[in-house]
């Protein structure tokens, strides 16, 4: 097919005088994201103002480390519901890989860089799975991701406790390969004095990466056609059911990524951990301007919702408050959050 | 007044030339309907064959036919004269037959230029390949523009156009990835007056810079407007093939109608 043809259509140009220009300012307030970046300054001010321990550069180097963790997650749910699809088994799936990596090196006398990968395969498989029968039976990606996630929140329980006769897996901390794999997935390293969690480059690297793959290259694009309109994309060509299948894998690398640093951090992995987080995911996606109906919304959107929830997380602590409002707040600013977003779009829209 | 106009045994006058696609008496029958029967027609380069005909006449098989979503069960099918089967839209999309459909193929959330490339994205030759969204955009305004749209920032989400806009751009698309021959179902179906003359206007620079066009319509005024011949369909069967020269839109309008029908229910609700 050329893209060289030569068309001579010449012809009088009509111009619809009702379709109004739109200026910088007002391209830049519809990004997406804009209504998340706003309130990620509101709440920074607003816990630099109650809380002075949130002002030092301790505190900025630990909520970052709670950001990133979900961050990452968020990426990679982010990408996907762009996509139009969504996954609740995204929480559990973290357990699961963290557990399998653990369970797998620790009974095989495996070196634990070879659990890790038979981890990663595992989880890209769960991936693959949730899309396959997504794209397959046609069936809601809510529904689908919900029974996996009833599944594996089973099995992270019964197959722990089955292999090693507890709810939590043996310590792998004295294992081959977890000094190397603590490095890669949960060291520490310093600047100015302030020391930074690994995860925060991770998650940075992960959404320069997913942002750059979104705007710039085919991919991105058949990512923002198969969420917005899957027929049209496929009648143009679009590999919709590849590109599925690859966000849902792309969310089991993530899952694998997050697993492992919790293995390698924390040496054991509670079986019934993760239960909830695809929720948190899926609020920084959503917070960071992604639509629930898909096509719409930004990496970078996400990782400042991951952001938000990091401030709020620990700022809640700093600022002397019973933890046990994290939820209400939590709540609060989803709400917020999208009815802000909904209405910035729709001033913007409108001018 | 009865108006029955028979249907010549072979080929309406149309430039002498071989025709680009040519339908010899092709019939489709889904198990025991009989959905189009012996049905002929042509397509020539330059001209606009419209396809006429109420719901339920056949028009949408017949265009999955030429396009290659489904085979014929009867008859033949000529891309430049040579019989052909297509297996698949894209068999007939390589052989230059574009099909513009009413839900148009595009994602109303993402910007034109987006739109205009998706599934053929234009990529830079250096390493990362990334988009080359400026080549793109640039492409985009300069090939709309040559159909008389003009559209200075073709970031805006296409679901902004207006219905009419969104219809030539997906015309502009067929275009420009290689179409000679294109089928449009029902372009100004949606389409109020002054949208639906924007769309008649592209249909005749295309007509005019070589390109046959199939127009798909149920409004014999819009088909008269910018048809070269018609062919009426009514009940899976070929009512009508004539020129332009050889009817007058009163008689096309009268023939849609269903001609006697139409005066019996003019009489029925006489007031």
């Amino acid at each position: 097919m050329s893209t060289e043809t030569e068309v001579d259509l010449t012809h009088k140009v009509v111009r619809d005088e009702r379709v109004k220009e739109q200026n910088r300012l007002q391209r830049l307030l519809i990004r997406p994201e804009m209504g998340s970046l706003v309130g990620a300054i509101a709440i920074f001010i607003f816990f630099a103002i109650v809380a002075p321990p949130f002002r030092s550069p301790e505190a900025l180097a630990t909520v970052l480390y709670a950001s990133s963790t979900i961050g990452i997650m968020a990426c990679a749910v982010a990408l996907l519901m762009i996509g139009g699809e969504f996954d609740l088994s995204a929480g559990v799936a973290v357990t699961t890989s963290s557990i399998a990596a653990s369970l797998i090196s620790y009974n095989l006398h495996l070196n634990l860089w070879a659990g890790a990968g038979l981890a990663l395969v595992l989880s890209l498989a769960i991936g693959f799975f949730n899309g396959y029968l997504v794209m397959k039976t046609k069936i809601p990606s809510f529904l689908i991701t919900l029974s996996s996630f009833l599944m594996l929140t089973g099995i992270n329980l019964a197959v722990t406790k089955l292999i090693s006769g507890q709810v939590a897996t043996p310590s792998v901390s004295d294992m081959q390969g977890f000094d190397s794999a603590q490095k890669v997935f949960s060291s520490s390293f310093s600047v100015g004095g302030v020391s930074i969690r690994i995860t925060v480059l991770w998650w940075l690297l992960f959404t320069a990466v997913a942002t750059y793959v979104l705007f710039k290259t085919k991919i991105g694009n058949w990512i923002f056609a198969v969420g917005g309109d899957q027929d049209s994309a496929r009648a143009v060509g679009v590999p919709v059911t590849a590109v599925k299948i690859g966000l849902f894998m792309f969310v089991g690398f993530c899952a694998w990524f997050v697993g492992m640093h919790l293995l390698f951090s924390f040496n054991t992995v509670q079986s019934g951990q993760g239960v909830d987080n695809a929720f948190l995911y899926i609020i920084a996606a959503v917070i960071g301007g992604c639509l629930l109906t898909g096509g719409y919304g930004t990496a970078i959107g996400a990782a400042i919702g991951a952001f938000i929830f990091g401030m709020t997380n620990q700022g809640i602590v700093y600022a002397g408050w019973n933890p046990d409002w994290f939820k209400f707040f939590l709540g609060a600013m989803l709400l917020f959050a999208v009815i802000a977003n909904n209405a910035f779009r729709n001033y913007a829209a409108k001018r | 007044m009865t108006a029955t106009v028979d249907r010549p045994v072979h080929d309406a006058p149309s430039g002498g030339k071989v025709p680009l696609v040519e339908m010899k008496n092709v019939g489709k029958t889904y198990g025991n309907i009989v959905a189009l029967h012996d049905i002929s027609l042509r397509v020539h380069a330059g001209e606009v064959t419209g396809i006429l005909g109420d719901n339920g006449a056949g028009k949408s098989t017949l265009i999955k036919i030429i396009s290659g979503l489904h085979q014929q069960t009867d008859g033949e099918l000529l891309v430049d004269g040579e019989p052909t089967k297509f297996n698949s839209p894209k068999e007939a999309l390589a052989k230059g037959i574009a099909t513009v459909y009413q839900n148009l193929a595009v994602v109303p959330l993402m910007p034109v230029w987006r739109n205009f490339f998706l599934g053929q994205e234009l990529r830079k030759t250096r390493f990362p390949k990334s988009l080359d969204a400026n080549a793109m955009r640039a492409t985009t305004i300069s090939e709309l523009s040559k159909m008389g749209i003009d559209l200075p920032d073709v970031d805006v989400a296409i679901g902004s156009l207006s219905g009419g806009q969104r219809q030539c751009v997906a015309i502009a698309r067929a275009v420009f990835f290689g179409a000679r021959v294109l089928i449009l179902d029902e372009p100004t179906a949606a389409l109020g007056v002054k949208q639906s003359g924007v769309v008649l206007k592209y249909i005749t620079a295309a007509k005019d810079a070589g390109f046959g066009v199939v127009f798909i319509t149920h409004n014999p005024h819009h088909a008269h407007m910018v048809g070269n011949h018609f062919v009426l369909l009514n009940r899976g069967r070929q009512k009508l093939d004539c020129t332009y020269d050889e009817i007058t839109l009163d008689h096309l309008t009268q023939e849609m109608a269903g001609g006697d029908e139409l005066e019996a229910l003019s009489h029925e609700l006489k007031r």
